[in-house]
C-alpha cells in the first residue's frame, strides 16, 4: 500500500503545476472522450467544459451514456480515446476525494445494512480524517449537514427504515459533509415522492447559490429545464449544450430522442 | 507470498528440537515472538485455573489444558470471524468463507503431503494460511477483471480447493485418514499450543488491520462507487478483506472444521443485523453473540461428548431465530414510536405519513 501511495504522491506532484494555476480553472474537462464497454462506444468525441459555480444537468433517453459520462469524469472509468480532466488533474488518478460529493442512484447502497443516518453522513467526513477518528469539529459538520437537509430528527434511525425522498437527503448530508466543491448527482430523485422532489431541487438551488457547482444526472426533463442553468442533452454523442431556455427552444431534445428511436427500430444510420 | 514459504521450510528444516515442538517460526524474530505467544498461553492457563477454583466447572481442570487452549481459540475465533463477516455478508458474500475454506483444506492437505515426504515439522494450519491467502487474491483478482464478484467462479475455487485436498490425501494413502477428520470437522481436544499460538498471531493481525482501516471498510461495505469516488482505492480494500477472511477462515478451521467454519462468518452477523440500528452496534452485537454460541457450544461439546464444530453451530443458529424474533418485536414497537418521530421534524416535507413504510 505504501508504494500505492508512494505512486500518488509523485502523479500530485508531477500535477503541482497544474493544479495551482487550476484553481479558476474548469472543475471538469473532457475533450475529445470516448469510451465503450465494447467495440461500440457508449460515450463518442464528447467535449465539455464546466466552470466553478455552475449547475449543470446531463439529460437524455434510457442508454444514452449519461451515468457513463459521469463516471468518466469522476475518474471511475478511463476514457479510451481523449482526456477527462477533473480540477486540473487526470480524472482517473485524481485522489482528493474531499473535494467531490457524489450522490448515486439509491440503488447502489448496500441493502439491509444494519446503518443509521449519522453513520451515513459520517462517512462523508472519511476523505479528510482517513485513518483517523472523528473530532468533534468533524461531528459538528456531520450535525450541520444534517440540519440542512431537514434530517436532524432522524440521525439515530436506521436507513433501511427511511422513505426513498427521506434516504436521498440523507445520501446528500453525506456529499454536504465532505464539504465538496463540486456535487455529482446521478438521477438523485427516482423513487422519491412528488413533494420531496421539489424540496429537494430547492435545496440544489440553494447549495449552487452558495458557490458548489453542481452535475446533476437526469431523465426528468421538467425538473432540469425547471431548475438548471445549463442543459447538456446526449446521445452518445452531444446534441446540445447551451442555457436550458435555448434547450427548451431547440430541436435537440426530438433529434437526441429520435435518433434512439430509430435505432430501436432497426433503421441505422 | 512463496519467499515466505521458502524460509518457513528454510527455518524448520534446519530446527533440531524435539519434533512436536518444531515451530517453522524458527528464525530470529519468529523464536521471540513465540516466546511471548508460550508466555501468553502461561498466562492464559493460570487465568483459567482461578476460573476453575472459583466456579468449580469440570471442563476447566487444570489437568485438560487442551480445554483452555479451545476456550482460547474459541474466544479469538468469536471476535474474528463475525468482525470481518459482517463486512462480507452486507456485500452478499456470505459464502466466499466457504470457498476459502476449501481451498484452505487443499492447504492442509499440502502441509500433510510434505511432512510425510520430506519429513518437515510444518504446520498443516500454516500452510492453509498461505494456500488460503492465494486463492483469496485469486478470487479477487478474476472479480477485478470481469467486474463481479460471481457465484460460478467461487464454485469452481471451492471445488477445485477440495478436489485438490482429497487427490493429495489419497497419495499419501493410509495413516492420515484421523488427522482429516480432525481438519474437515475440527477437534477441540487436538488444539495444540503451536496451533494456537498461530491463532493468536491471526487474530492480532486481523483485529489490528481492521481497526485501522475501519473508515475505508465500511464506505466500501456500504456504497462501493461513493467510496471509489472518494479517493478510497476499493480494490486494495477488496483485496485487503478477502486476505483477511482467508485467515479468519483457517483460523477458525481448528474447532469449527472446513465444512462448518463460514457459518461463524454469517450467522451471528444474520443475527445481529436483525437487532442492530446501527453499524458500530452491530459489530458488537455480532461479537457477543458469536461467543455466546462459540462458548456454549464448548461447554456442551465436553459435557455432551459431542463434535464442537456442529453444536456450536447449532447454538449460533438457535441464537440467530431468537434474534429475529426480537427484531420482529422491535421493529413493531419501532412503527408505533414513527409518528411521535415526525412531529419532532422541523422541516415537515416529507415527513410523518412514510416513516415505519419498511
Amino acid at each position: 500500500m505504501s508504494a500505492n501511495d508512494a505512486d500518488r504522491a509523485t502523479v500530485a506532484g508531477r500535477a503541482e503545476g497544474e493544479t495551482a494555476t487550476s484553481e479558476d480553472g474548469p472543475v471538469v474537462d473532457l475533450s475529445g472522450v470516448t469510451f465503450g464497454y465494447t467495440a461500440t462506444p457508449v460515450v463518442e468525441d464528447v467535449s465539455l467544459t464546466i466552470d466553478p459555480g455552475e449547475y449543470v444537468a446531463v439529460v437524455g433517453p434510457n442508454g444514452s451514456g449519461k451515468s457513463t459520462l459521469m463516471r468518466l469524469m469522476l475518474g471511475l472509468l478511463e476514457p479510451d480515446a481523449g482526456t477527462a480532466r477533473l480540477f486540473g488533474e487526470r480524472a482517473d488518478r485524481f485522489d482528493d476525494g474531499e473535494r467531490i460529493g457524489y450522490v448515486a442512484q439509491q440503488a447502489s447502497a448496500a441493502k439491509g445494512m444494519p446503518i443509521t443516518v449519522r453513520e451515513v453522513v459520517k462517512m462523508g467526513r472519511f476523505p479528510h480524517v482517513r485513518f483517523g477518528r472523528l473530532s468533534s469539529e468533524d461531528w459538528a459538520i456531520v450535525d450541520d449537514a444534517l440540519a440542512t437537509v431537514g434530517m436532524s430528527a432522524f440521525t439515530d434511525r436506521r436507513v433501511t427504515q427511511l422513505s426513498g425522498g427521506q434516504r436521498q437527503r440523507a445520501f446528500i448530508a453525506r456529499a454536504l459533509a465532505s464539504e465538496a466543491d463540486l456535487l455529482v448527482l446521478d438521477e438523485p430523485t427516482v423513487g422519491v415522492d412528488a413533494e420531496s422532489v421539489d424540496a429537494f431541487y430547492n435545496l440544489l438551488a440553494a447549495l449552487n447559490a452558495e458557490g458548489i457547482t453542481i452535475i446533476l444526472i437526469e431523465h426528468d426533463l421538467g425538473a432540469v429545464v425547471e431548475h438548471a442553468d445549463r442543459a447538456v442533452c446526449l446521445n452518445r454523442e452531444i446534441y446540445f449544450d447551451g442555457s436550458t431556455d435555448e434547450f427548451v427552444e431547440s430541436d435537440a431534445l426530438v433529434r437526441a430522442f429520435g435518433a434512439e428511436a430509430r435505432l430501436l427500430t432497426g433503421v441505422r444510420e | 507470498m512463496s519467499a515466505g514459504v521458502v524460509a518457513v521450510l528454510a527455518a524448520s528444516g534446519l530446527a533440531t528440537a524435539d519434533p512436536a515442538l518444531v515451530l517453522p517460526l524458527q528464525s530470529g524474530l519468529g523464536d521471540s515472538v513465540f516466546g511471548i505467544l508460550l508466555w501468553f498461553l502461561d498466562q492464559w492457563y493460570w487465568l483459567m485455573d482461578w476460573v476453575y477454583y472459583f466456579t468449580g466447572l469440570e471442563m476447566l481442570n487444570p489437568r485438560y489444558r487442551f480445554m483452555h487452549r479451545a476456550i482460547l481459540v474459541g474466544l479469538c475465533v468469536g471476535v474474528m470471524a463475525p468482525l470481518i463477516g459482517t463486512f462480507l455478508v452486507h456485500r452478499q458474500l456470505a459464502l466466499i468463507g466457504d470457498a476459502l475454506a476449501h481451498t484452505g483444506f487443499a492447504g492442509v492437505a499440502i502441509g500433510l503431503f510434505l511432512n510425510a515426504v520430506f519429513d518437515l515439522g510444518v504446520s498443516p494450519y500454516l500452510t492453509a494460511v498461505v494456500v488460503a491467502m492465494i486463492a483469496a487474491l485469486f478470487i479477487e483478482l478474476i472479480s477485478e477483471v470481469t467486474d463481479a464478484y460471481n457465484d460460478v467462479s467461487m464454485a469452481i475455487v471451492l471445488s477445485t480447493g477440495f478436489a485438490l485436498g482429497t487427490t493429495l490425501i489419497s497419495l499419501n494413502a493410509g495413516g492420515l485418514a484421523v488427522g482429516v477428520n480432525q481438519f474437515l470437522f475440527g477437534n477441540l481436544a487436538t488444539v495444540s499450543p503451536q496451533s494456537a499460538a498461530i491463532l493468536l498471531v491471526l487474530f492480532v493481525v486481523i483485529v489490528g488491520t481492521v481497526a485501522v482501516t475501519r473508515n475505508q471498510l465500511l464506505y466500501v461495505t456500504f456504497d462501493e462507487t461513493a467510496a471509489a469516488v472518494s479517493g478510497i482505492s476499493v480494490n486494495w480494500y477488496n483485496r485487503v478483506m478477502v486476505m483477511l477472511t482467508a485467515m479468519v477462515v483457517v483460523g477458525a478451521m481448528q474447532i469449527m472444521g472446513v465444512i462448518l467454519v463460514a457459518a461463524m462468518l454469517v450467522v451471528p452477523v444474520a443475527g445481529a443485523t436483525q437487532v442492530s440500528r446501527s453499524f458500530s452496534e452491530s459489530l458488537v452485537v455480532s461479537v457477543v453473540l458469536a461467543e455466546l454460541a462459540v462458548l456454549l457450544g464448548i461447554a456442551v461439546a465436553y459435557y455432551g461428548g459431542v463434535t464442537a464444530g456442529g453444536i456450536i453451530v447449532l447454538v449460533a443458529v438457535g441464537i440467530y431465530v431468537c434474534a429475529v424474533a426480537l427484531g420482529k418485536v422491535q421493529s413493531a414497537r419501532g412503527e408505533r414510536d414513527a409518528p411521535e418521530m415526525g412531529s419532532i421534524e422541523a422541516d415537515s416535507v416529507d415527513v410523518g405519513t412514510e416513516t415505519g413504510d419498511d
